[in-house]
């Protein structure tokens, strides 16, 4: 995926004024966040759930060496292959050479943020070899050359109408405006390619060390076909996913559901370990983990450790205004709302993706609903202070700020200039009690009023009651 | 790959500070995974056995699973004809699991019955299970030689043979169960609650996605 | 407006003005004085405070914050409690210990203030007991719940029991109402059409509940939230809790014209 972060405010100013994207997004406000709550109502356990599961993310992140090499050792045990990639280069030509070495003309492939992180379906495409999406949301939008804005409902952004329109044009069918009809014709598209892959490519919510397993958690039925139908599986996936056990997984996977869609538990999860057994009558012959770092083993030690706790979930986004307001696009990469914001300028560079962690009112809504208790404000507000130390933040915005401080600490200086300021805005006010266009706060001004101040400060009056009250006494 | 892989590795440990695990650090760790202690299981499925098999229902139910209840194993073959006769199947892909293939099917003459993996077009599958967790509903089953993946997935409609016998509370205990059963994984676990689904089109839920669009549970009384 | 205090005899508070109610709103710091002092405490005002430094904070300016941090936590020495008038400034002084090295004297010292700080309703609540209040508001209200006070303080039922003992008050809850509004700081001038977005989105839930009057703990909240509603040209009216429960609601609402206040502290 092209990377538009540096053109965030522009892209978030398109995302206010696109009607059809605020209709979208008015569905995922009230769907999502109300889902969560009321499955969280239902668990008891589920704060305790919270605790347990950053906790032992925090303990597989101090043991992930250990970890990774028991899973690795794991599914070399079970005839599976492992391949290290230390970037996106490196995944992508492994993934390249399995699907040559399968003889892949055409491959299909489940919901991955990973495979959108490294831009696989471009770099499979460019080599001769066909990626098919198959996850409904997926599917459309790569008929509309079009990215997730979402990390588990990526076509988010679309409303029925875009659906309708798209596969009319594709499929060479009459146009359906039946959400159902729209899906069964996905169905019986898709139907086809499944059968006819030679490579299947999925993600993987976790893996498990245990027992050298992957698993994908789905609704859709479309993962297990991919990863079941063609000759060779490979999973893409990141080396922050591994986790302990069996036990340590359902853990996760309690709180998956819960925090992403409001499910009790998601339809499909599957394990999967190795290739098909000799005895199994289908199954895949191959069995490929692709164990992509990208940066992440750089966050281990840093500030930013905390953020590879997350586990997916999307209940940051879901519940952030700032996303309901603007939709995933407008973050301008593979991972949008509180989690990209974090995670971005990490895996790109701060550099570009700089708008993302201060396009945060710091509300604090994410850390209370992230099911692994990650403190994306707190890490934000790290990346600002980079922003701050490398001097990237707007020279004007610094100078403000720097003159700002600098009068915060000499009160009598500080209750002059808020003497001035009050009495300034409160002239401006007039008698109306409010300015209608401040010449250095447009930006206040252009959508609000600013209310005027009362009169003069709180210190002055209080300063005045002060020696009023001491007359009396005296008096 | 090596060197991506030691340069992964080196950096953890440079990260946390540390060489490769050893000592007690290391006990810690291969003891965890060892011993595999349960983390907080909800008390939701902490209950006597008939009020677990009621939990599994009514959670299966609010999935959108539909439950027939079996008195007898022996009533399965007549079930299973006279659910795909009010549902105009007329061909059935089985598992050749031998709970399945040593009951008397003879007397079926509604429904063509083969026994293979699934192929895209076929209408409903029959298959076993190895267990049913109350705590949500789900059912877990295992590949093997007598159960191809394939039939949980691409037919129009699933049948699942389930016996209360085997239904545990939480998730752990169908874990310590599977543990007992092999001490190898099989190829694919699937735990299935409910129906493919998905509400990628305007975040409204349809039925029937890309997996089964209907999931029967054959409840066995036993 | 009389109060029956049960507490006991003079809790020492420093009240923490905080910059907005020092330069917009001074009658918020007047209210709550008031009501500290029915609670029976024994108020003063430091005068060498200035602001908590989150602008700073939150721009990555760590030095400047650790700065103005010193001189917040010298100018609050010695008092038992600290209380302001906004769950965001005082959620920030509970932000100061991550600022110092453990060994630097001022950790402890920044731990200490932690510890004693409280938003005006949660200390009223939770710390002192304010009795049974005497106050008098005719009108449906509603309520927007600051983001810092809410999910850093926890201050959610205080402000609404305390409100359940004015007279004549109802309160119509309105949806989203944790929800934030946008206000952010510098977030609204840096990104103000997504911040405008996120106050229409309130102002609308808080019409829609069909109160006369919207209330909230949280100054900067406030004049966002009566900045929108004004350029709506609604005529809800925006009050910081505190004038509600004080009994000073004699003041033009936020963004409506102003007057000098004349600070009658008689009648205790
Ligand atoms: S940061 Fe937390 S809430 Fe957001 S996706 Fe990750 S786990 Fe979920």
């Amino acid at each position: 995926m092209q990377i538009h972060s540096p053109e965030f405010k522009q892209r978030a100013g398109d995302a206010l004024d696109n009607a059809n994207l605020q209709r979208a997004l008015g569905n995922l406000r009230d769907g999502f966040p109300q889902k969560r709550a009321a499955a969280v109502a239902r668990m008891p356990e589920f704060e305790q759930l919270r605790n347990e599961g950053r906790d032992l993310k925090n303990h597989i992140l101090a043991n992930l060496d250990f970890y990774l090499e028991q899973f690795e050792d794991n599914v070399i045990k079970q005839g599976g292959q492992v391949h290290w990639a230390r970037d996106g280069e490196e995944a992508r030509r492994a993934i390249l050479e399995i699907c040559r070495n399968a003889g892949a003309k055409t491959v299909t492939k489940g919901k991955s943020m990973v495979s959108e992180e490294i831009n696989l379906n471009d770099y499979l495409e460019a080599n001769g070899v066909k990626p098919v999406e198959t996850d409904l949301g997926e599917y459309i939008l790569q008929l509309r050359e079009d990215h997730p804005s979402h990390i588990i409902a990526p076509a988010i952004h679309l409303n029925l109408d875009d659906v309708s329109d798209i596969f009319h044009k594709k499929h060479n069918r009459p146009r359906s405006e039946d959400p159902a009809e729209l899906m069964q014709e996905a169905r019986e598209m898709l139907r086809k390619q499944f059968v006819a892959a030679d490579v299947g490519i999925t993600g993987a919510n976790f893996c498990v060390a245990e027992t050298g397993s992957t698993i994908i958690v789905t609704n859709e039925g479309n993962g297990d076909l991919t990863q079941t139908l063609p000759r060779v599986h490979v999973v893409i996936t990141t080396i922050e996913k591994v986790v302990p056990t069996l036990e340590d997984m359902t853990l996760f996977l309690r709180l998956l559901a819960r925090s992403a869609t409001g499910q009790e538990f998601t339809v499909y999860n599957t394990l999967s370990s190795g290739p098909r057994r000799p005895e199994d009558q289908d199954g895949p012959e191959e069995f490929h983990v692709v164990l992509l770092d990208n940066g992440r083993s750089e966050m281990i030690g840093s500030e930013f450790q905390e953020m590879l706790r997350c586990i997916r979930c999307s209940a940051c986004m879901n519940h952030c205004p700032v996303y309901g307001a603007i939709g995933g696009h407008a973050y301008g990469w593979v991972y949008p709302g509180p989690m990209g914001s974090v995670l971005t300028p990490k895996l790109i560079g701060v550099d570009k993706a700089g708008h993302l962690p201060n396009a945060s009112t710091f509300c604090g809504k994410c850390e209370s609903v992230c099911p692994v208790k990650i403190p994306l404000p707190k890490l934000m507000r790290h990346w600002r202070e980079r922003e701050f130390e490398r001097h990237l933040s707007p020279k004007g915005f610094r100078f403000g700020l720097g003159t700002w401080a600098w009068f915060a600490r000499r009160p009598g200086l500080y209750r002059w200039v808020s003497r001035s300021s009050s009495w300034f805005l409160k002239r401006l006010g007039g008698k109306q009690g409010r300015i209608r266009s401040l010449p250095l706060g447009k930006g206040w001004t252009a959508w609000r009023d600013m209310p005027a101040p009362q009169g003069s400060t709180f210190m002055d009056q209080w300063k005045r009651h002060q020696q009023t009250q001491q007359q009396k006494n005296k008096g | 790959m090596t060197s991506s892989r030691n340069q992964i590795l080196g950096n953890i440990r440079r990260g946390l500070q540390r060489d490769l695990l050893t000592g007690d650090a290391l006990d810690q760790v291969r003891t965890r995974l060892r011993e595999h202690p349960a983390n907080t299981v909800p008390a939701r499925s902490q209950l006597p056995q008939d009020q677990q098999i009621a939990l599994f229902e009514s959670m299966a139910n609010e999935a959108a699973a539909e439950l027939i209840e079996l008195k007898t194993l022996e009533a399965l073959p007549g079930t299973v004809a006279e659910f795909c006769r009010e549902n105009g199947i007329d061909q059935l892909v089985s598992a050749s699991d031998p709970a399945l293939t040593a009951l008397d099917w003879s007397g079926i003459d509604n429904l063509e019955i083969t026994h293979r993996v699934a192929q895209a077009g076929d209408s409903a599958s029959l298959t076993t299970s190895f267990c049913g967790i109350a705590e949500t509903g789900t059912l877990m089953l295992l590949s093997g030689p007598h159960s191809p993946t394939t039939l949980n997935f691409l037919p129009d409609t699933h049948l699942v043979l389930l016996k209360q016998s085997q239904i545990v509370g939480a998730y752990e205990e169908a874990w310590a169960r599977l543990r007992q059963h092999s001490d190898a994984m099989p190829r694919t676990v699937n735990m299935i609650t409910g129906p493919s689904r998905s509400a990628d089109i305007e975040q409204k839920l349809q039925m029937g996605a890309h997996g089964p669009k209907r999931l029967i549970i054959l409840l066995l009384r036993d | 407006m009389t109060a029956s205090s049960t507490t006991p005899p003079t809790a020492k508070v420093g009240f923490f003005v905080t910059c907005l109610v020092d330069m917009f709103r001074p009658s918020v710091g007047f209210a709550s004085i008031k009501l500290l002092e029915l609670a029976g405490c024994e108020v003063e005002v430091p005068e060498t405070q200035t602001c908590c430094g989150q602008p700073a904070y939150n721009s990555g300016d760590r030095n400047s914050t650790r700065a103005i941090a010193e001189s917040v936590i010298d100018a609050f020495d010695g008092f038992e409690y600290v209380v302001g008038p906004s769950g965001s400034c005082i959620g920030m002084l509970h932000q100061y210990p991550d600022l110092f090295e453990p060994d630097n004297p001022y950790f402890e010292r920044a731990r200490s203030l932690a510890g004693r700080a409280y938003e005006i309703t949660s200390f009223l609540t939770d710390v002192v007991g304010l009795g049974t209040l005497q106050a008098r508001f005719e009108g449906l209200v509603t309520y927007h719940d600051s983001c810092a006070g809410l999910r850093e303080l926890g201050v959610k039922t205080q402000p609404r029991q305390l409100l359940s003992q004015v007279d004549g008050v109802e309160l119509a809850e309105m949806n989203e109402a944790e929800t934030c509004c946008g206000f952010g700081g510098t977030f609204c001038i840096k990104y103000p059409d997504i911040s405008n977005r996120m106050v229409s989105n309130k102002t609308a839930n808080a019409q829609a509940t069909g109160a006369a009057v919207l209330l909230g703990g949280d100054l900067g909240c406030l004049l966002n939230m009566a900045g929108k509603l004004k350029r709506e040209g609604s005529t809800m009216e925006v009050r910081h809790v505190v004038e509600l429960l004080a009994n000073m609601t004699d003041q033009p609402a936020i963004g409506e014209s102003a007057a000098d206040l004349a600070y009658n502290a008689g009648g205790h």
